[in-house]
C-alpha cells in the first residue's frame, strides 16, 4: 500500500468537464486505484493536499483562491499536469479578458436581467477576482500539458499509464489532435 | 467630402489601372493618396469594377499596414521604429509630437517598421512621404503647420531631403556608366553569350539568399510559358538596410538596363519594380526616368532598334508589409492580393506572376548584372573572393561617426569596416538585419562574404552604452508585427517570444524562461512556412548563445516566477469591492 503513487486533482476556473472525462475511463478506474492513491481531489473530498507524486489541474486561474490552491499543488506535487483547454489557455472563462473586470461584475450583479437587491459582493469569504483569467503555467511551473476540451478519457488513461510505468509520454495522433 | 467626389475619384483611379483586378492594391494605394484614406463607400464600386468581392477587398486593406479607411485626418505621421531610430531618440520625439497635437484631432501619430533612413534618422513618414533628421525643433515647427492645416506641399522641402550618403565607392559605384551601354552590349552579344558571362562572373543574389543569378535566369529561360516577367525586388524591408534606396535614387539607369538585359535573356515582355511604400518619394523620379528611356527608344517597343524586342517596366508600390520582400509574397502582392508566401515549388522561375515564368532579383543584383554586361566577368572578378566575387553595398548605421553607404569587396573584415566608419567601443554588430547575426568583438576578424557572414546589406553598430536586450526586443516586436499570420508557428511563436522577453526585461524571469525561449524559438525556426518565421527567433537564439550576460542580470534565483504580478492583478477587484483584508492580497510570487 505504502508505495502507491499519490495523485491529487483540482478544478480551478473550469467546468468539471475534464474531471468527468477522467471518470469516463470507466472500469479502468479499478485498475487505476490499484496503482494510485487519491489525495486531495473532488472524488475523495479531502480538502488539504499532502505530499503527492502527481497533481492534475483542470481550469485556469481566475481568482485569489485559485492562485493559492495552485501554489499549494505546486509545493506538494513532484509532477504537475495542466489538463484541458481552460488550464492551458484560459479557455471559456478567459473570454472575459476582453472586458474590464468592472464591466463583467456590473453586468452580472447590477444590470443583469432579473437581478434583485443589486450589489457587487464584497464579503471577505468570497475570493477576489483577478483582473484577467490566466493559464496555470503563467503562475507556476507546469511539467505536462494535456490538450482537449476535455481531453478524451483514452488520452488521460494513456497519459497516466505511461507516466506511472515510467515510459516516455507518447500519443496516437487521434488522441491529441481534434481535426 | 461629397459622395460624387468619392465616386469620381474612384472611377478615375480604377480607369488608370485598367479596372484590372490584379492592380487592386495599386488602386487602393492611389485612392488613399487622393482621398486621405479609402472610404468604405468606395468598396462596392471597386468590387463591381474589379470583380473582386467586398470581403476580398477588405481583406487586402486589412493586410497592408499603410492602408486605412479613415479619411478625416489630414495628417498621419508614422515614426520609424527601428532600433537605430530609437537610439537617435525617435520615441521621445513621437511622444512630444503627440502631446503637441493633443488639442487638435486632425492628426494621428503612430509607429511603423524601419523606413530605410537609418543613416539620416530619426525618420518618419507623413502621409507616406519621408521625413529625415527629425529633432525637437522640427517637431515643434511641424506641429505648428499641422495646427494651421498647412498642406504638405507648403512644408519646407529641406525636411524631405534624402541624402545619398555614399562613404565608400568601389567597383559598382566608381565605374562610370553610359546610358544604353548595357542594352547595347546585351543585344550585340546575344542571350547565350550574356548568360555565359554572367555565369563566369559568379554573381550571386544580393537580396539575402545568394542564389546564383545566371542559374536563376537560365532556369527561367528554359521554362515553358509565354509572357515572361522580370521583377525587381525594391522592397528593401530588412531593418537597417537602405542601400537599394541609393541605387534607385541615383543609379536607376543601371537598374533599368539590368532588367532589360534580363528580359533579353529570358524573353520577357513585362517588368515590374516593386517599390516599398516607404520609398514613395522615389516614384515620380523613377517614372520620369522610365519615360526618358522610352523616349530614347531604349524601352517599350523595338528596343535599341531590334525589331520585336519589346519590354516595358511598371512600378508597383508596396504598402507597409515586410513579408512582401519574400519573392513569392511579393508576387502575390503584385497580383493585388494579400502578401502571403506561396507554397514552393513551383518556384517563380517556372510559375511566378500570373503563373508565368518570372525572375525576381534584388535591385543591387540587377545593377551588377548591367555592369557585368558592359565590363565582363573578368572585370567583376577583380574584386571579392573566389566564392563571393565582386562587391557588396553596406548600409551602416547605429553607433558610428560616419553612417551611410559603403561599397566593399567581399572578404573585407568587420575590423576594417568599423575603422572606416569610425565606430569605437563597439559591443556588437548586427549583420543582415533583424533576422541576421549578432557579432561580438571576438569575431570582428570575420568578413563579409557568402562563405562567412552573408548579408543583404544591413550593418547596425551598438556601442558599450547600449542595452542589447532592447535591440532583441525591438527585433522581436518587429517580427510579431510583420508575421503575415498565415501559419501558426510564426504567428503564435513570435508572440510567445515577445511575452517571455518582456518578462525577462521586467525582472520577473528565471532560468526556466530562458529555456522556454530556446524551445519556442527552435520550434518556430523548424516549423514555419517561410523565411520570416524560420529566422524570427534568431535575435533571441543568437544572443542567448553569444551574449548571455544581457539576460542573466535580469533573472531571479527562484526556479519559477509568474508571468504577471499576482498582487497587482487583484487591484481592480479591491477597488470595486473596497476590500483590503489579508485575503484581498496575494503575497509572494513563484513557488
Ligand atoms: C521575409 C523575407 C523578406 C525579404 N525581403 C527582401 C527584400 O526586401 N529585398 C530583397 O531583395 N530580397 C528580399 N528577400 C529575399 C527574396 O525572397 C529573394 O530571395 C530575392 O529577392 C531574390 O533576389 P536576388 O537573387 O537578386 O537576391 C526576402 C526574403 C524573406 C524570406
Ligand atoms: S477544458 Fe473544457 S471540459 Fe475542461 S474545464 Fe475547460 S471547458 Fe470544461
Ligand atoms: S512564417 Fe510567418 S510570415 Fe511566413 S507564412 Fe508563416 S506566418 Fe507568414
Amino acid at each position: 500500500m505504502a508505495d502507491k503513487v499519490k495523485v491529487a486533482t483540482a478544478s480551478l476556473a473550469g467546468c468539471f468537464g475534464c474531471h468527468m472525462s477522467l471518470l469516463d475511463i470507466d472500469e479502468r478506474i479499478i485498475d487505476l486505484v490499484e496503482l494510485v492513491e487519491f489525495d486531495r481531489t473532488p472524488l475523495t473530498d479531502i480538502k488539504e493536499i499532502g505530499d503527492c507524486d502527481v497533481g492534475i489541474i483542470e481550469g485556469g486561474v481566475c481568482n485569489a483562491e485559485n492562485v493559492e490552491v495552485l501554489r499549494e499543488f505546486r509545493r506538494h506535487c513532484k509532477i504537475l499536469v495542466s489538463m484541458g483547454a481552460c488550464s492551458i489557455n484560459g479557455g471559456i472563462p478567459a473570454m472575459r479578458n476582453q472586458y474590464q473586470l468592472k464591466e463583467c461584475l456590473e453586468e452580472s450583479y447590477l444590470h443583469g436581467m432579473g437581478v434583485e437587491d443589486a450589489q457587487i459582493p464584497n464579503d471577505p469569504e468570497v475570493p477576489l477576482l483577478l483582473n484577467k483569467v490566466h493559464p496555470i503555467h503563467e503562475v507556476v511551473k507546469v511539467d505536462y500539458f494535456l490538450p482537449g476540451c476535455p481531453p478524451p478519457a483514452d488520452t488521460i488513461w494513456t497519459f497516466l499509464e505511461e507516466l506511472l510505468s515510467g515510459e516516455p509520454i507518447e500519443f496516437a495522433y487521434r488522441q491529441i489532435h481534434y481535426d | 467630402m461629397t459622395d460624387d467626389h468619392i465616386t469620381e475619384t474612384t472611377n478615375r483611379v480604377m480607369t488608370q489601372w485598367n479596372n484590372d483586378q490584379s492592380n487592386l492594391l495599386q488602386m487602393l494605394i492611389d485612392l488613399q493618396q487622393a482621398l486621405n484614406g479609402i472610404p468604405e463607400s468606395a468598396i462596392n464600386q471597386i468590387s463591381a469594377g474589379t470583380r473582386r468581392s467586398p470581403a476580398d477587398i477588405e481583406s487586402v486593406i486589412g493586410f497592408y499596414s499603410f492602408l486605412h479607411h479613415d479619411t478625416h485626418n489630414p495628417y498621419r505621421v508614422l515614426f520609424s521604429d527601428n532600433i537605430t531610430d530609437r537610439m537617435l531618440g525617435s520615441r521621445a520625439l513621437a511622444e512630444h509630437l503627440n502631446s503637441r497635437l493633443q488639442d487638435i484631432d486632425t492628426a494621428t501619430v503612430d509607429y511603423t517598421s524601419c523606413t530605410g533612413m537609418g543613416d539620416q534618422g530619426p525618420a518618419a513618414l507623413v502621409n507616406g512621404h519621408t521625413l529625415t533628421r527629425l529633432d525637437k525643433e522640427r517637431i515643434d515647427q511641424m506641429a505648428a503647420l499641422m495646427e494651421t492645416n498647412t498642406p504638405l506641399s507648403d512644408w519646407p522641402a529641406e525636411w524631405f531631403r534624402v541624402d545619398e550618403n555614399i562613404r565608400r565607392r568601389d567597383l559598382l559605384l566608381e565605374t562610370d556608366f553610359e546610358k544604353g551601354s548595357a542594352i547595347k552590349c546585351a543585344l550585340e552579344s546575344g542571350a547565350e553569350k550574356i548568360l555565359e558571362e554572367l555565369d563566369a562572373s559568379g554573381l550571386r543574389g544580393r537580396g539575402g539568399a545568394g542564389f546564383k543569378t545566371a542559374m536563376k535566369w537560365r532556369f527561367c529561360r528554359e521554362a515553358t510559358g509565354d509572357n515572361r516577367v522580370v521583377v525587381c525586388n525594391a522592397d528593401e524591408g530588412e531593418p537597417g538596410t537602405f542601400k537599394d534606396r541609393l541605387l534607385l535614387q541615383s543609379f536607376a539607369e543601371r537598374l533599368i538596363e539590368g532588367m532589360t538585359v534580363c528580359a533579353k535573356v529570358i524573353g520577357a515582355t513585362t517588368g515590374f519594380i516593386y517599390l516599398r511604400g516607404e520609398y514613395l518619394y522615389l516614384r515620380d523620379e523613377l517614372e520620369s526616368k522610365l519615360q526618358r528611356y522610352r523616349d530614347a527608344g531604349l524601352l517599350s517597343k523595338d528596343i535599341h532598334g531590334e525589331a520585336g524586342f519589346d519590354f516595358d517596366i511598371k512600378i508597383h508600390l508596396g504598402a507597409g508589409a515586410y513579408i512582401c520582400g519574400e519573392e513569392s509574397a511579393l508576387i502575390e502582392s503584385l497580383e493585388g492580393k494579400r502578401g502571403i508566401p506561396r507554397i514552393r515549388p513551383p518556384f517563380p522561375v517556372t510559375s511566378g506572376y500570373l503563373n508565368r515564368p518570372t525572375v525576381v532579383n534584388n535591385v543591387e543584383t540587377l545593377v551588377a548584372a548591367a555592369m557585368i554586361a558592359v565590363h565582363g566577368a573578368a572585370w567583376f572578378r577583380t574584386k571579392g573572393t573566389e566564392q563571393s566575387p565582386g562587391t557588396k553595398l553596406l548600409s551602416i548605421s547605429g553607433n558610428c561617426l560616419k553612417p551611410g553607404i559603403y561599397e566593399y569587396p567581399f572578404g573585407t573584415s568587420l575590423e576594417v569596416i568599423l575603422k572606416d566608419c569610425e565606430a569605437t567601443h563597439v559591443q556588437a554588430v548586427q549583420i543582415a538585419g533583424a533576422a541576421g547575426s549578432c557579432i561580438p568583438p571576438s569575431e570582428f576578424s570575420r568578413s563579409i562574404a557568402f562563405e562567412d557572414l552573408a548579408t543583404g546589406g544591413s550593418f547596425m553598430i551598438f556601442d558599450r552604452e547600449r542595452n542589447l536586450l532592447e535591440m532583441v526586443q525591438n527585433f522581436t516586436d518587429f517580427f510579431v508585427h510583420e508575421s503575415c499570420g498565415f501559419c501558426t508557428p510564426c504567428r503564435v511563436g513570435t508572440s510567445l517570444l515577445k511575452k517571455r522577453l518582456a518578462k525577462v526585461a521586467s525582472g520577473r524571469a528565471t532560468g526556466v524562461d530562458l529555456e522556454k525561449m530556446r524551445i519556442i524559438g527552435s520550434l518556430t525556426r523548424q516549423t514555419s512556412h517561410c523565411g520570416l518565421g524560420m529566422t524570427a527567433a534568431n535575435p533571441i537564439l543568437e544572443t542567448l548563445d553569444k551574449f548571455p550576460h544581457i539576460y542573466e542580470p535580469h533573472l531571479l534565483s527562484t526556479t519559477f516566477e509568474p508571468a504577471f504580478n499576482l498582487d497587482a492583478s487583484l487591484e481592480e477587484a479591491r477597488q470595486i469591492t473596497g476590500r483590503d483584508d489579508p485575503d484581498a492580497h496575494l503575497q509572494g510570487g513563484g513557488v
